[in-house]
This record gives structure tokens, sequence and C-alpha cells, in this order.
């Protein structure tokens, strides 16, 4: 885990549009990809703190982030522009366990992010993902051979049963998943300032207490999180 | 210049090769009971200020002592121990139970849980009694007169003095409701340097004590500006999220800020801040 020292700055190597979504392309540096599920710091230019993203894709020589432009630091973030440069702290926290058998990856809406090199790290497994509308859907292009599934249609009606789910998505989704398939694995989402540790702001309730996301997960199995997380909030 | 981190800003355990970078590693604070803290959503954020609502989550007093105090003796930088409380019974009972610590912060002024009904000198009072341990009170910029907060605290025995804690604010998201589950937070960052610098300089001129100044240092520059207002020490906060390399950072631009200000040293600054004596009259 590289989170003794500052940030390392990378350039922007490239940026695309994606529906509604934009991939962000760095220049890898002497950055480690991690494991897939991992996250990395971001600097969110113009803003006072970092943002958590799980890596997309590691090309050669680059790290990609899929970014949803939902505020003042992620929209910094897609209009980055080649030459750009931020900087990047990671990877960060626990990913998805490999060892599995029968794998099924299930995705929905930007949490398809850390899918790519998932799939990649388990030789293109079955996969399935759900987006809100076509516009949305327009990012399935980074899993080639996925099931897509566009609201009304939710990925929990595509999920059969035995199989080892490795799952990121919105909440709803998450516990849906959770609650059909108990072995799942869940990468969730909250709020962080710092990534590893300090800052305390990162909570979910894991195993029935608040815990720190950031170094419990962001992966998490299943039964470790419950649906009650809502009602604490 | 000793660089600390402010309390609760830093995990040592999770992060030891950080706190090593630290002069001192203050705790996060220590209240006497376990406390889970505020629900999510805990912080929100601009470019200037960040607000948390921690609400002191610890593991309590006696897992402190137990586990957490003997683990952080392990990292072999120089600990001070924050102490928060509801009563001064509270914080003076966790006091005497803390030995072989280079110093104990009282934290009188949490801004994510209800106020100690004790007042601040009654506090450190208490303490005083009960620890030969140095004694830091960390004080809140919102009292209308901090100095005289200082004046209090140093009648009552406190060894130096730990300013500022955050303010509470308030920040409301798209459908103007508060972003923060415990609806105000404590606000740190950039903006809040001003208010903090103002607080060590009228503290310094008041009391004469040590003063740990933080409360929106990010750089080199900032640390000496605390300096020149009388801090002997300063503390890493919010900076320490977005930069995990931030002490050993500042303490190399520390030397810079000095030659491009022209001092030979952070204690060459001191007290260059304050006022002038003669004050310009206003023509009539």
């Amino acid at each position: 885990m590289q989170s003794s020292s500052s940030p390392s700055r990378h350039r922007v190597a490239g940026s695309e549009r994606l529906g509604a979504y934009t991939l962000l392309r760095l220049e890898r540096g002497g950055v480690e990809p991690g494991v897939p599920g991992q996250f990395f710091m971001l600097e969110a230019p113009g803003r006072l703190l970092p943002r958590p993203f799980s890596l997309c894709l590691a090309l050669p020589g680059e790290l990609a982030f899929l970014v949803d432009p939902v505020g003042p630091g992620t929209q910094a973030l897609a209009e980055l522009r080649a030459g750009d440069e931020i900087g990047v702290l990671g990877p960060l926290g626990r990913g998805y366990r490999l060892d599995v058998e029968r794998p099924l990856l299930v995705g929905g809406g930007i949490g398809i992010a850390p899918l790519p090199w998932l799939s990649e790290a388990l030789d293109a497994p079955p996969t399935v993902i759900g987006f809100r509308s076509e516009h949305h859907a327009e990012a399935a292009v980074l899993l080639p051979h996925a099931e897509v599934v566009i609201d009304p249609v939710f990925v929990t009606e595509r999920i059969e049963p035995g199989l080892d789910v490795l799952a990121c998505g919105p909440e709803p989704m998450l516990h849906a998943v959770a609650a059909l398939c108990p072995t799942a694995q869940l990468a969730w989402e909250a709020p962080m300032a710092c990534g590893y540790g300090a800052c305390y702001g990162c909570v979910v309730e894991i195993d029935g207490h608040l815990e720190r996301l950031c170094l419990e997960g962001p992966v998490l199995d299943a039964a470790r999180v419950h649906s009650n997380v809502e009602a604490l909030a | 210049m000793r660089i600390l981190n402010a309390s609760g800003c830093l995990d040592a355990l999770a992060a030891p090769d950080v706190a090593r970078q630290l002069d001192v590693f203050v705790t996060k604070t220590v209240t006497p009971l376990p406390r889970e803290g505020s629900a999510p959503p805990r912080i929100a954020e601009t470019a200037q200020w960040m607000l948390n609502a921690i609400g002191l989550a610890n593991p309590g007093r006696e897992r402190f002592l137990a586990d957490h105090l003997p683990r952080l003796r392990e990292l072999g930088v120089p600990l001070w121990v924050s102490v928060g409380g509801f009563c001064a019974e509270d914080y003076a009972e966790t006091c005497s139970g803390l030995s072989d610590l280079e110093a104990i912060e009282l934290n009188l002024s949490c801004p994510n849980v209800d106020e100690a009904a004790d007042s601040a000198a009654e506090i450190v009072a208490a303490c005083r009694r009960a620890t030969e341990l140095p004694l830091y009170a960390k004080l809140s910029a919102a009292h209308p007169d901090v100095a005289e907060v200082a004046r209090a605290v140093a009648a009552a025995g406190a060894d130096g003095l730990s300013l500022v804690n955050t303010l509470r604010g308030l920040a409301l998201d798209g459908r103007l409701r508060p972003i923060l589950a415990r609806g105000s937070g404590g606000l740190s960052g950039p903006a809040l340097k001003p208010i903090a610098l103002h607080a060590v300089n009228v503290c310094h001129e008041a009391t004469g004590l040590p003063i740990v100044g933080m409360g929106g240092v990010q750089s080199g520059r900032d640390a000496l500006e605390f300096a020149a207002c009388g801090a002997s020490a300063v503390a890493l906060g919010t900076v320490l999220f977005a930069d995990p390399g931030a002490p050993a950072r500042v303490r190399a631009e520390l030397e810079e800020a000095c030659i491009d200000a022209g001092v030979a040293s952070p204690e060459d600054a001191r007290s260059s801040a304050k006022s002038p004596e003669t004050v310009r009259k206003v023509p009539a």
C-alpha cells in the first residue's frame, strides 16, 4: 500500500466520453495497479480533498478510471485533458478475492467501474450489467461480452443460483444481490476524505459496527453488511 | 519547530509510516466509554474547507489503555494522548490512569458532541490535581474572547495550549438539506487559518505558554506564519487526508519558507506578527 508518501503526479494520457461517463486515462508511472476492486485517491482539481475511484482498466503504461460527473470534484476530473497533471495515491483498500470457481460479475451504473479490470484478471467470466438508460449503457463497450439490461429490467433478474457473484453498484442493488447470493463479494462506496484510515469519514455498518470502508473494504463479503445502513443515515 | 498531527486526523496503527514522519503523534480523543461516533455521511468539503462530524468515535478508556496504547508505544514516536469527556471528573479520571507520555492534550472544544457542563478552567484544574504530566488545553476560537479562556486555563495549571479546534459549521445539499447526518460539523482546512492565526497571536500575548498552532496548515509557509504568531509547534489536520506525505513535505518547505521570509529559523520569526506599537491615526 502506497500511503505514507505524498501522492505521485501523473499526466493525463487521454479522456473519452462513454455515454454519461468519462474514461480518464493516466500515465501509470511507477504505480502498481493492485488487485481488482482496490481503489485510488485522485486529486480533484480545485477541491480540498481527493476522490476515491476503483481502477477500471490496467492498460499498458496507463491506469484508467471511470468517472461519473455527479458533483464539482468528479466534474473537474471529467474535464481534464491530455497533458494535465493530477496527484494519485494507491492502490488502497481490499479488492476482490480471485479464488472463485464459477465467477459471475454483476455491475450497476457507475458500479461497472472495477469490472473490466476484474474481468481481465478472471479471463472474461459471464457478466451482467445494468443501466438506467440507453445513454448510460454506452459504457458497456468496456465489457464487450457482457449481458446488458436497462431499467426497468434489473441485474438481479439475471443472476442464476450457485454462482460466485462479484458485484459493484448502487446500495439497493448490492442489498438485493446479497439477499440472492449470501456468499457474494460486494464492492461498496462511501464519501472518503483520505482513503487510508485517517479521517474516519467513510464508515458503514460492518459486522454490526461502524467501521472504515477504506480499510475493511471496499470489497466485503455480503454477510458482513446488513440492510439497515440507510436507517442509520 | 516540531510537527504534530491534529488529534483525530491520523490513525497511527493503520498508517505507521505517516506517524513516523511526525515529531509527536497525538491520539484520537479518548473518552471514558466506547463511542461508535456519528452516523454517516460524516464529511463534506469545498475548495477551502472541510466539515466533519465523526463524533469522537473511539474504543473507550479501558480498551485504549489495554490494547491501543501499548501498540502505539511500539511506533517509537513520542506520544500525546488526547483526553475527552462530559464533565471534569471524566477528564481527571482518564488523566490519572495515564503515565509515561510526553503530554496530555485536553480536548475542551469538540464541536460534534454536547459541551461538557464544567468550564475549561474547571476541567484543567481537576486534571492538574490528577496528573503531573504536562497538560495542553485544546481550545476553540468560537469563544468571543479566546485569550480570556487561555488565561483561565493557564491559571488553572495548563502547561501549554493547542489552538485551534474546528469551528461548528453547516453545509446543505442540492435539496437544501444538511449534507452531514448529524447536521452540523467541525469546519477545518484553509478557511480556518486566519482565525487560528489570530487565536495563536492573542493567546501567546495573553499567556506566554507554549502553543501548538493548527488550522489550515497546508505548507511550510503556513507553518512559519503560525511561528510568527507565537506557536512553538504546528499540527497538521485536513492536509493529511489529501497528502499522507505532508509532515515530511511541510518540514522541507519550512526551511525554504524561512529563507524567503528572511528569517534564520521559525524560532527567529516568533512574535514578528505582533501589532505595531504605533497605530496610524485616521484623519478626522
